[in-house]
């Protein structure tokens, strides 16, 4: 049994009620509570009061504004999944929100939570009881990092599934706090420090998520592997997106684009894919190319179970299967 | 609303659901496994929709429709074909999985509205683990309770009427 701390509750229904509600120092959000609820109970925090995102009705729309489909943060993990416009414009992103957990927690997960998902490490993720015998770390109770001994920043995993590909589709994020709106590009929105590892200012909660229509035929897929088949975080997280000059898997590609997760607490953009450019999709050394660039510049560290020298050569070759995939279906 | 019922109760706010149906209700067909998401053992359904108890503030459900096991016979005069399925087929062993996998599977069943084929069921249990049966029983047990013939023969009077 894991008792869960004492807090108040408050449950506003509009987001100006909840940035009135997070004045009180130390408040925190819960929308599905399936990251944060299991991180109290691990006593991770103790906050005073908790503001529930389950009644703002503003936060739980999906809807096509001019060239971006807007997804409301509130939205569970299984409507963004399932909703015929994702599916239309980002069947990565449908396939990651998918991907997620369990279908029990997609239920009950929102898009929200998963951007703002905390940062997880082996070393952390475990009661106080368990953490005490290691006297915690920096992002717990201690003062040393068991993962880089004598690091002084916390290198826990951003360990979202949909996080790498909403970075890849070039999604920008919409925080709504007590100085106004600001949108800012996802790509931004993570930092190097596990403790911290997003840009979220005091007060501020989540409205929205912009993503872009595509202007041109496209190809993007997600790859995820974790070692059972369901209810694991992901090991292994890339996320692809291939811009084509027409509509066919024997095209040009004319961009390319590859997001890496469950490394360090920020996601990498992979970059130097040039060589990658100009190639047919379905030349095997446009696969070749993109899989060598993610496996030399993605260094997975020892945050998560599985060694990381094995998750860094299954960067490889899930990159290159994912490519093949996408070749194959045509 | 729980299993039907309208219900007024003092909860404090960090009490979970699960706590509040077992402790306060004494609704203790809802299990708790690893209290913590990744067992399944917790599901019940809030508005119809599967969802882990264990990680859900009683406070979320106010105002909402809760359905334990304890309810899911309801209409089925006490015993729901899924449950008359698992008792045929043997999918139950040590039976702690059984109440989250039944509130599971019967949103399936709900959703798909007829036969529901293998892969549907594995995939709808994805989240309820079991440590004894190793699935095939369980998944046997849910295509037959889609299968129309199932809930005749177990709905003796809807046989009757369909017969006259
Ligand atoms: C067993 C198990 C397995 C899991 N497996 C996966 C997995 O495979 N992949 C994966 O990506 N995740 C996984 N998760 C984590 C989690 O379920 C998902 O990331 C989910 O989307 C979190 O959303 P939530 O609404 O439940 O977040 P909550 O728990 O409610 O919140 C998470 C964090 O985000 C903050 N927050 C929530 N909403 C907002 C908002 N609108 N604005 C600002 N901050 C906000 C909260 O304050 C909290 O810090 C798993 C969890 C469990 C228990
Ligand atoms: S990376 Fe280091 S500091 Fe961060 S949670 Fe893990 S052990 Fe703690
Ligand atoms: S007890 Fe709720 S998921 Fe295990
Ligand atoms: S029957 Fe024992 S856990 Fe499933």
């Amino acid at each position: 049994m894991l008792r869960l701390p004492r807090f108040d509750m408050v449950s506003p229904t509009t987001v100006d009620g909840v940035v009135a509600a997070l004045q009180t120092p130390g408040a925190r959000l819960v929308a599905g509570g399936t990251d944060i609820l299991p991180n109290l109970k691990h006593r991770l925090d103790r906050p005073p009061v908790l503001v529930d995102l389950g009644r703002v009705a503003e936060l739980r729309t999906i809807d096509v504004d001019g060239d971006v489909l807007r997804i409301g943060a509130g939205m569970t993990l299984t409507e963004v999944s399932e909703h015929p416009r994702v599916r239309e414009h980002f069947p990565s992103l449908s396939q990651a929100a998918g991907l997620v957990a369990s279908p029990l927690i997609r239920n009950m997960g929102t898009i929200g939570g998963n951007v703002n998902l905390d940062t997880r490490c082996r070393y952390v993720n475990q009661t106080d009881f368990w953490r005490s015998a290691i006297g915690g770390c920096l992002k717990s109770e201690g003062d040393v990092c068991h993962v880089v001994p004598g690091g002084k920043l916390c290198v826990a995993a951003m360990s979202s599934d949909c996080v790498p590909v909403l970075i890849s589709l070039g999604a920008t994020i919409v925080q709504v706090g007590p100085n106004g709106r600001r949108e800012l590009a996802l790509e931004t929105f993570y930092t190097a420090d596990g403790t911290q590892h997003t840009a979220r200012e005091d007060g501020e909660v989540s409205t929205e998520l912009r993503v872009p229509l595509p202007k041109g035929p496209r190809r993007a897929t997600y790859s995820k592997w974790s070692v059972r088949g369901s209810i694991d975080f992901p090991l292994v997280s890339v996320a692809l997106r291939i811009d084509l000059a027409q509509d066919a898997v024997s095209s040009v590609v004319q961009d390319v684009v590859a997001v890496v997760g469950v490394l360090g607490s920020r996601p990498r953009v992979v970059t130097r894919l040039d060589d990658a450019v100009g190639l047919k999709l379905s030349d095997p050394a446009f696969a070749t190319a993109v899989a060598t660039r993610v496996h030399a510049q993605c260094k997975p560290l020892e945050n998560v179970p599985y060694e990381a020298p094995y998750r860094r050569q299954m960067l490889r070759v899930h990159t290159r299967r994912a490519i093949e995939a996408l070749v194959d279906a045509g | 609303m729980v299993n039907g019922e309208v219900v007024q109760l003092a909860v404090q706010p960090h009490r979970t659901l699960l706590e509040m149906l077992r402790y306060q209700l004494d609704l203790i067909g809802s299990k708790q496994g690893c209290d913590k998401g990744d067992c399944g053992a917790c599901t019940v359904q809030i508005d119809g929709v599967p969802r882990l108890s264990c990680i859900t503030l009683a406070l979320h459900a106010e105002g909402r429709e809760i359905t334990t096991v304890e309810g899911l016979g309801a209409a089925h005069g006490g015993c729901h074909p899924l449950q008359d399925a698992f008792d045929r087929w043997d999918a139950a062993q040590c039976g702690f999985c059984t109440p989250g996998i039944l509130m599971s599977a019967e949103a399936l069943l709900r959703k798909v509205g007829g036969e529901v084929t293998r892969t549907q069921v594995r995939e709808a249990l994805a989240g309820n683990l079991c440590r004894c049966t190793g699935y095939t029983k369980i998944i046997d047990a849910v295509v037959d309770a889609s299968r129309p013939q199932a809930a005749e023969t177990d709905d003796t009077s809807a046989t009757e009427e369909a017969a006259q």
